[in-house]
């Protein structure tokens, strides 16, 4: 009993860690330049078949495909932005949404052009690998996933922290106007926050190939995941991002062992409704005036 | 919009359109069954975004639930299917009043509110698949079609009678919304549209008239989707309560134009034609989704040049509705 | 003031004008040709497309074979994707470009919104493979099942099972029952519910685990399997769930007595034996497939190899290969390409010399062929072995399985 609900947990935050990473590219772009991205899972997807096509090509692991991953979706991220999303910034948000779901359907539909529409798995002996602690199984490729993610995180964080463009994102996003104000260059810097949201998702599209077969359509699952967690986490709080998506993983887990497994998801969007009508600012969020 | 001109038109155009079935081919006459069923949800959606303002992406709840009461009154009850269509649009007003009053009550706006309408649709999506009762993931089929059918009492019939159903269906939504869109609900509708604390501040019951609107948009919606259940003769939980069909749903309004009541026959016009050339030519050449990226590129398209649709520049050009 | 009015009625009428000629030609064409044109309906894409495409590949044999014979078939395939309401819009489609008889639809989901589009417009259906009862229980009139349905399928199986040599080593008494939620699983379950007591099997099923066929993650279901410490797993499966399985219970070191499949696609397929490698070895799977000892089978085999190089002769290529065979023998006995006719020959259809183990090929007043074998294979080196019933095996089963750890 101890063992499997050990490993059940084990396995569920190991998860979440890289929900979290997910989570917090969303929470780049939706918490802080409040653009509703329906296409974040999109992106992930992308991060998945880098990872493969890597894997495919040169045999290499998903720590080395992550960051290629990321770079390359920094690039799609900023340009995006910078020539087509930012006219977005102040429009209505159902135009915001319309625009970024425009953009999942080309992204699918591409995807499935070029790569096929069947599910393509990493097939290593990795897939295989576990780390034994005890009675504790710690699957090799979820941990190393887990901790790259959670580097990722804590960099992201250090870097809105302690660097000047950092701190400039969140003070444009406060105050646009004040930014323009004082020299902001706000156009750059959505941009830039843009390309970082998409690098996350990258990153942890590469890092999660090996657990999930590719496919085109994965998408969808993805992007909700990441707003349920944004939402229940809280909106531009890194932090709550974090925690929402280790509590996501671990409540999605858990839940597979009570009710049928397929049906884990019912506890997720059942949170997110209750957080939407009780408490919209989420865990860690600020109430919006 | 409602002058004596378009009328006429509309009339005419019904006239013409009715005589379908002696003049066009099977392929045709199903997919213009399907223009006007898509016509018919998108009418439906736009009471919600277009009238009320609020987005709902999960309307595929009311279209499944329509649906699923429909099949399942069939199958299980053996009850005709005429009884269906008052249930489903019953149960698809239910599940709006419900998601309405909740997220009205709760103050809950834009994306939220999206979201919210997304995680229901989810949440029946789910809970349907593992129904045993309603035949869960492994589908649920109406039973065969014997020879001795009689389409106007089991409401299932060839192509032509099909193209018949949804024309009436799609001509009485039609002017269900004209009616009350002109009516007083629809002033309402605008008021609280454009502003809703001026609204409330001159006795409009603002909440009230959203619920309102809510309601009578999956009502419709579930007509639609019970129609689909016997068109289609089988029900799949993902395939009719998810987001994909979510998605799908509401195209042909966007393209077409919110808040309009031609807007989203017009986009259905567009779309559903379109939709039938990509999987043709995806079939000839082994190419999977194509679909996705010709919906994805001219919705693209509309919302970087023609956010509020073609049929407004279309009317002006045609010179119909109020001059400005 | 009236030409907006009539500008658009003109163009309206213009528009129906122009359709008018798309009727009606295609019925002329389909009475007088020496070329029947049958409609296949597969998965070819989606998380189906392995087991459709070695379907499709027994399909294109049989149509290169039947036409060495001096029947000349033309086979369409259409892709379902995976989803079984396409099977309706597949069949309506084929129908509508003049095919005389369709072929489907390999999942019972598609295969059943097919039947429907089939049954409407009176043109035969010849169900390659799937196993939903509600195929022959609905009353079809134009389904012609050249499978096993999902009661046969269990039965055959459990047939197996009773059959497997009890030892010291392996005594099962206890066992776990995964399945997929969908219509084929589903169809399953309820045949293992309805007749596992029945047949008098001495081992009992103490727990049934369902999952969506899509599902990418089974950690937990299988971690509630091996919590339960059952003798025996029991998995109803496709490919790619088959895979996540073994993969699962290799990372959780779970070691039963043995993995015995009570029916169902994944381990003998090459997409299952690649990913795997060494541990897709000792799982035993209970479903038909083609008998090594029979003349069409060697001739098949044979053909095969030069055909499809690399490729592996299984259950799905099997009867890939005699749907088009029963379509063909229809064809010759009815001497015309009308789809009654071709309806009438199939009700009399008896094919002695076939391809896949079992009696003659014959179908009953519902459509289904009750005279299909049901064998046994295990995985040996990465290959399926026949290893039961004993007329036509080729080798013992090795019980129990060699455990994870141990494999080489």
């Amino acid at each position: 009993m101890l063992e499997f609900y050990g490993n059940v947990i084990v396995g569920g935050l190991l998860l979440g860690a890289v929900y979290a990473l997910l989570a917090t590219g969303l929470n780049v772009i939706f918490g802080v330049m409040r653009m509703v991205n329906f296409a974040h899972g999109e992106m992930v997807v992308v991060g998945m078949y880098v990872g493969y096509g890597l894997w495919a090509w040169t045999g290499a692991p998903a720590l080395v495909a992550a960051p290629v991953a990321a770079l390359l979706l920094f690039a799609m991220g900023y340009l995006f932005q910078r020539f087509v999303a930012n006219r977005f910034v102040e429009a209505p948000q159902h135009m915001q949404f319309i625009l970024y779901i425009a953009i999942a359907l080309i992204i699918t539909g591409l995807h499935a052009v070029f790569f096929g529409p069947d599910p393509r798995g990493i097939q290593s002996a990795a897939s295989f690998e576990v780390y034994q602690l005890g009675m504790i199984r710690f699957d090799a490729v979820r941990t190393q996933a887990a901790v790259a993610s959670l580097v990722l995180i804590a960099a992201l964080w250090a870097w809105f922290r302690y660097s000047l463009t950092g701190k400039a994102i969140e003070a444009a996003a406060e105050n646009r106007v004040g930014g323009q104000a004082i020299g902001i260059r706000i156009p750059h810097l959505f941009a830039l926050t843009s390309g970082l949201g998409f690098a996350c998702a990258g990153a942890a599209g590469a890092l999660v190939a090996p657990m999930f077969d590719v496919q085109p359509y994965l998408g969808g699952e993805f992007t909700l995941v990441a707003f349920i967690i944004v939402i229940v986490g809280g909106l531009a709080s890194l932090p709550g991002a974090l925690v929402g998506g280790l509590l996501i993983g671990l409540a999605e887990a858990l839940a597979a062992t009570v009710v049928a497994p397929s049906m884990k998801a019912l506890f997720s969007y059942g949170l997110l409704v209750l957080v939407i009508l009780l408490r919209p600012q989420g865990l860690f969020g600020k109430v919006e005036v | 919009m409602l002058n004596m001109r378009s009328v006429r038109m509309v009339v005419l155009l019904l006239a013409v359109l009715f005589a379908g079935p002696w003049l066009l081919d099977d392929f045709i006459l199903s997919v213009l069954t399907l223009v006007f069923l898509f016509a018919s949800v998108g009418l439906a959606w736009n009471l919600m975004m277009g009238y009320a303002g609020q987005l709902s992406l999960g309307h595929a709840l009311h279209f499944g639930a329509g649906a699923y009461a429909m099949g399942l009154l069939i199958t299980k009850l053996g009850v005709s299917a005429w009884f269906g269509l008052p249930l489903a649009f019953a149960v698809g007003a239910l599940f709006g009043a419900l998601v309405g009053a909740l997220g009205f009550r709760f103050a809950v706006r834009g994306v939220y509110f999206a979201l919210l309408t997304i995680a229901f649709a989810e949440l029946a999506r789910i809970l349907v698949e593992h129904w045993a009762f309603a035949g869960g993931n492994g589908g649920l089929f109406l039973p065969a079609l014997t020879p001795d059918n009689r389409p106007l009492l089991s409401l299932r019939g060839d192509s032509g009678f099909f193209y018949h159903a949804l024309l009436i269906t799609l001509a009485v939504i039609w002017l269900a919304c004209a009616l009350l869109v002109r009516g007083r609900i629809g002033y309402y509708w605008r008021a609280v549209r454009e502003d809703e604390d001026a609204a409330r501040a001159i006795g409009v019951p603002a909440t009230r008239v959203k619920v309102l609107a809510a309601a009578l948009s999956a009502g419709f919606t579930g007509v639609c989707g019970a129609w689909y259940a016997l068109i289609q003769g089988s029900l799949f939980p993902d395939s009719v309560l998810g987001m994909r069909m979510s998605i799908d749903l509401i195209i042909a309004p966007i393209v077409g134009g919110l808040g309009t009541l031609f807007g989203p026959i017009l986009g259905a016009i567009v779309i559903q034609p379109l939709n039938e050339l990509s999987k043709d030519f995806a079939q000839e050449f082994s190419i999977s989704g194509l679909k996705l990226i010709v919906y994805g590129a001219v919705l693209l398209v509309i919302v970087l040049f023609a956010p509020h649709g073609i049929w407004p520049p279309l009317a002006r050009w045609l010179r119909i509705g109020r001059q400005k | 003031m009236n030409d907006r009015r009539l500008s658009s009625t003109r163009r309206t009428l213009l528009k129906a004008g122009a359709l008018m000629p798309a009727v009606g030609l295609p019925g002329l064409l389909r009475a007088q040709s020496n070329t029947l044109k049958v409609g296949v309906i597969l998965p070819l894409t989606g998380v189906l497309a392995f087991p459709g495409q070695q379907t499709r590949n027994g399909a294109e044999l049989a149509v290169k074979m039947m036409k060495d014979q001096g029947i000349n078939i033309e086979a369409t395939y259409i892709d379902t994707e995976s989803k079984a309401e396409t099977g309706r819009v597949a069949a309506e489609r084929l129908i509508r470009d003049g095919h005389s008889v369709l072929v489907g639809a390999w999942d019972s989901g598609a295969t059943i919104s097919a039947a429907q589009a089939a049954e409407a417009a009176k043109v035969p259906l010849i169900v390659n493979v799937a196993s939903a009862p509600q195929i022959t229980e609905q009353g079809f009139t134009m389904v012609f099942r050249n499978f096993t349905s999902a009661a046969q399928l269990v039965t055959s199986a459990v047939q197996r099972i009773k059959e497997l040599p009890r030892s010291a080593s392996f005594a099962p008494k206890t066992a776990v029952l995964t399945h997929t939620s969908d219509t084929f699983g589903q169809a399953m379950l309820g045949g293992v519910k309805a007749l596992w007591d029945r047949l008098g099997v001495d081992i009992k099923i103490i727990e049934v685990i369902s999952y969506d066929v899509r599902t990418r993650d089974l950690s937990v279901e299988i971690a509630k399997a091996k919590a339960l410490n059952p003798d025996l797993m029991c998995p109803i499966t496709r490919v790619n769930d088959a895979i996540l399985i073994v993969r699962e219970m290799v990372k959780q070191d779970f070691n039963p007595m043995a993995i015995v499949g009570p029916g169902s696609p994944g381990p003998y397929e090459k997409a299952f034996t690649d990913a795997l490698g060494k541990y897709a070895d000792d799982y035993i799977t209970c479903v038909p497939w083609y008998d090594p000892s029979r003349a069409t089978a060697k001739a098949v085999l044979q053909r095969w190899a030069k055909e499809f190089p690399g490729e592996r002769l299984e259950l799905n290529s099997g009867f890939g290969w005699e749907g088009i065979q029963v379509a063909a023998d229809a064809f010759k006995r009815a001497g015309s390409t009308k789809p009654a006719d071709l309806h009438a020959a199939l009700k009399t259809t008896k094919i002695e010399e076939h391809l896949m183990f079992g009696g003659p090929i014959q179908f009953d007043e519902k459509g289904q062929n009750n005279n299909i074998g049901g064998a046994m294979l295990q995985i040996v080196k990465g290959e399926p072995v026949l290893v039961g019933p004993a007329s036509i095996a080729q080798g013992q089963p090795k019980l129990p399985m060699t455990k994870w750890k141990a494999r080489a």
